[in-house]
């Protein structure tokens, strides 16, 4: 898959933010000094009159953020994964979630493939804390394609959004015309009646690349991209797990409390099958390129097929 | 308005206090007593702000960054007529628009959530800057406890406002000098307050937090002010207005018991026969 088109999530995000600025007059993009790193300074150079430098100051700038979207603001918020959801968790709960503020959070740089940076960058946490907030919706797209589509229904949404992007190039997987992006619905990418692979983010394309190499063993699996991990769509979750009654999820976040757990959530009360969250397993990261981290964490396509075949 | 129908309001706005937290059974006196005179000229002489209209998007903003003061702010919207008075009673109790803490989409009137302390200035700033973006002519105020001077966020937001150059915002402190562990110099001394928010590039204008014509001149220099946010030290008495509990920090966060509730009615009956 050498000649695939790879491009990183941030940059989908801030060259969305751009592409949409005109249609939302009322839209301003702040950012806490990482402008160059998550890509808002696209939006900066095209409207510099809306967007804001809060500068090093994460807290602060979700709660501006917050006040600017009470005086009718189309706010997105922006830094690495880690400072939006980790450092400023607080501000996002009480200042936006609580009175469930019109703001988006924009968090970049997100997984262990923020790579060399190392672990005290590698936000493998933010599913976890974010969708435990009331009112709260998170996605977490797969692709250029997923993201500049994911950007434009959280604008359409009133209400706070947490999108969560890389920093790494991934494949391009939904560049197809039948491709539609709803928040809360998932996308069932492969049919298959053996195992179910429910995916998200960067992990959606390993997940395909896994299901090459189990149907190459005579194991057909169920593929299911789940980008909106908050509100979920349980349907198609109860759907995949009625037809194969096994479920694999898959994602560059702790298996606790993130895309692993909510499905677990979701089948233990409605279709109760066994589950594996498979992702990073309670440890955090460490500094490496992003190939060699998804090699040596087993969240490649040939890592995940083999964990799958192990746990089977 | 004259001084003495803004101290016939405030004193009707310090009743709310005693009338919510004895209600209540809990609730935070001292501050909201410290910040009445400070709420009633916000509310009745300085803010643009209509209760037949609490969500015009012309209206002046007021955050109340020291959330836990909800008594007084509720009862200075309640004496301006976002709300009944009576609903005063039901200060904190379960199915009440009056939360223990301000809550922007429970209480008409009340223009940002807060409660969690540094934050409320940073969503002023915010309010401020969106103001700055639509060349709007309103004007935000915010209300901070001096103890909260202690949070991070507060600077943070200092800095961020005197950067943006924002003229349209108003820091009020209330300077009572006391937080729940005792005084502020033996807690975590955040003094010099002035000096701070000079550093920080604001207008800085010391005041009696008591004192109406001290207020008036100091929010028409802060309107007069172009090109830096003002930062208003207003140097207040906690508990003011009631014998029994002025300068007392056991009245931080404790309400009246029926006799204490008496006794501060008292106190207040005796204020208001002087204002006749």
């Amino acid at each position: 898959m050498a000649d695939v088109k790879k491009i990183a999530t941030r940059e989908s995000y801030g060259n969305a933010l751009a592409e949409v600025g005109a249609q939302y007059p009322n839209m301003v993009v702040l950012d806490a000094d990482l402008s160059a790193a998550t890509k808002t300074g696209v939006f900066k150079k095209a409207f510099p009159d809306r967007f804001i430098d809060c500068g090093i100051a994460e807290g602060n700038m979700m709660a501006i953020a917050a006040g600017m979207a009470t005086c009718g603001k189309l706010v997105w918020a922006s830094t690495f994964a880690m400072f939006a959801s980790g450092r400023a968790y607080e501000q996002v709960r009480n200042s936006i979630g609580y009175p469930h503020l019109n703001v988006k959070i924009g968090a970049t740089h997100a997984g262990i493939t923020v790579g060399e940076d190392g672990a005290s960058h590698q936000c493998l946490e933010d599913i976890a804390l974010m969708r435990v907030i009331p009112g709260m919706t998170v996605i977490s797209p797969a692709d250029d394609v997923e993201t500049k589509a994911a950007v434009r229904a959280a604008c359409e949404y009133d209400g706070p959004v947490y999108l969560r992007t890389g920093r790494a190039g991934v494949p391009v997987i939904n560049d197809n015309p039948d491709y539609k992006f709803e928040i809360g619905k998932g996308i069932r990418l492969k049919e298959g009646g053996d195992v179910s692979i429910v995916a998200t983010g960067l992990m959606v394309n390993s997940a395909l690349e896994a299901a090459e190499l189990l149907a190459a063993d005579g194991i057909k699996a169920d593929v299911i991209n789940i980008h909106t991990i908050k509100p979920i769509d349980k349907d198609i979750l109860v759907k995949t797990a009625q037809k194969t009654g096994k479920v694999f999820t898959a994602e560059e976040h702790s298996v606790i409390g993130g895309l692993g757990a909510a499905v677990c959530e979701v089948l233990a009360e409605e279709c109760p099958v066994k589950v594996n969250r498979i992702g990073v397993y309670d440890v955090f990261g460490e500094s490496g390129s992003a190939g060699a981290l998804l090699v040596k964490y087993r969240l490649d396509g040939k890592g995940l097929y083999e964990q799958i075949k192990e746990k089977m | 308005m004259d001084n003495l129908e803004l101290k016939r309001h405030a004193n009707e706005v310090r009743r709310g206090v005693l009338i919510g937290t004895h209600a209540a059974g809990a609730g935070h006196p001292g501050g909201s007593l410290s910040a009445a005179d400070i709420f009633t000229y916000l509310y009745f002489e300085e803010m643009n702000v209509d209760p037949a209209n609490p969500k015009d998007p012309k209206r002046d903003r007021f955050v109340l960054s020291k959330g836990h003061t909800a008594p007084g702010l509720y009862a200075a919207l309640a004496e301006k007529g976002f709300f009944p008075k009576e609903e005063l009673t039901t200060l904190r109790k379960l199915g009440s628009h009056l939360q223990g803490h301000p809550s922007l989409k429970c209480t008409p009137g009340v223009d940002m959530s807060t409660g969690s302390l540094g934050q409320g200035i940073s969503a002023a700033a915010g309010m401020a800057m969106a103001g700055k973006l639509d060349n709007a002519d309103f004007r935000v105020y915010t209300l901070l406890g001096d103890g909260e001077l202690e949070e991070g966020q507060v600077w943070e937001a200092a800095m961020f406002a005197g950067a943006k150059k924002l003229d349209n915002l108003v820091v009020i402190v209330d300077n009572n000098g006391l937080q729940i562990d005792g005084p502020i110099e033996e807690v975590n001394d955040p003094n010099p307050i002035d000096k701070k928010f000079e550093a920080f590039k604001f207008h800085v204008i010391n005041v009696d937090a008591h004192d109406f014509d001290a207020l008036r001149a100091a929010f028409k220099e802060a309107r007069d002010t172009k090109g830096q946010p003002t930062a208003i030290i207003a140097h207040s008495l906690k508990g003011k207005g009631i014998s029994f509990m002025e300068g007392q920090v056991g009245w931080h966060g404790k309400a009246p018991n029926d006799d204490e509730f008496a006794k501060a009615m008292a106190d207040l009956d005796k204020i208001e026969e002087g204002l006749k």
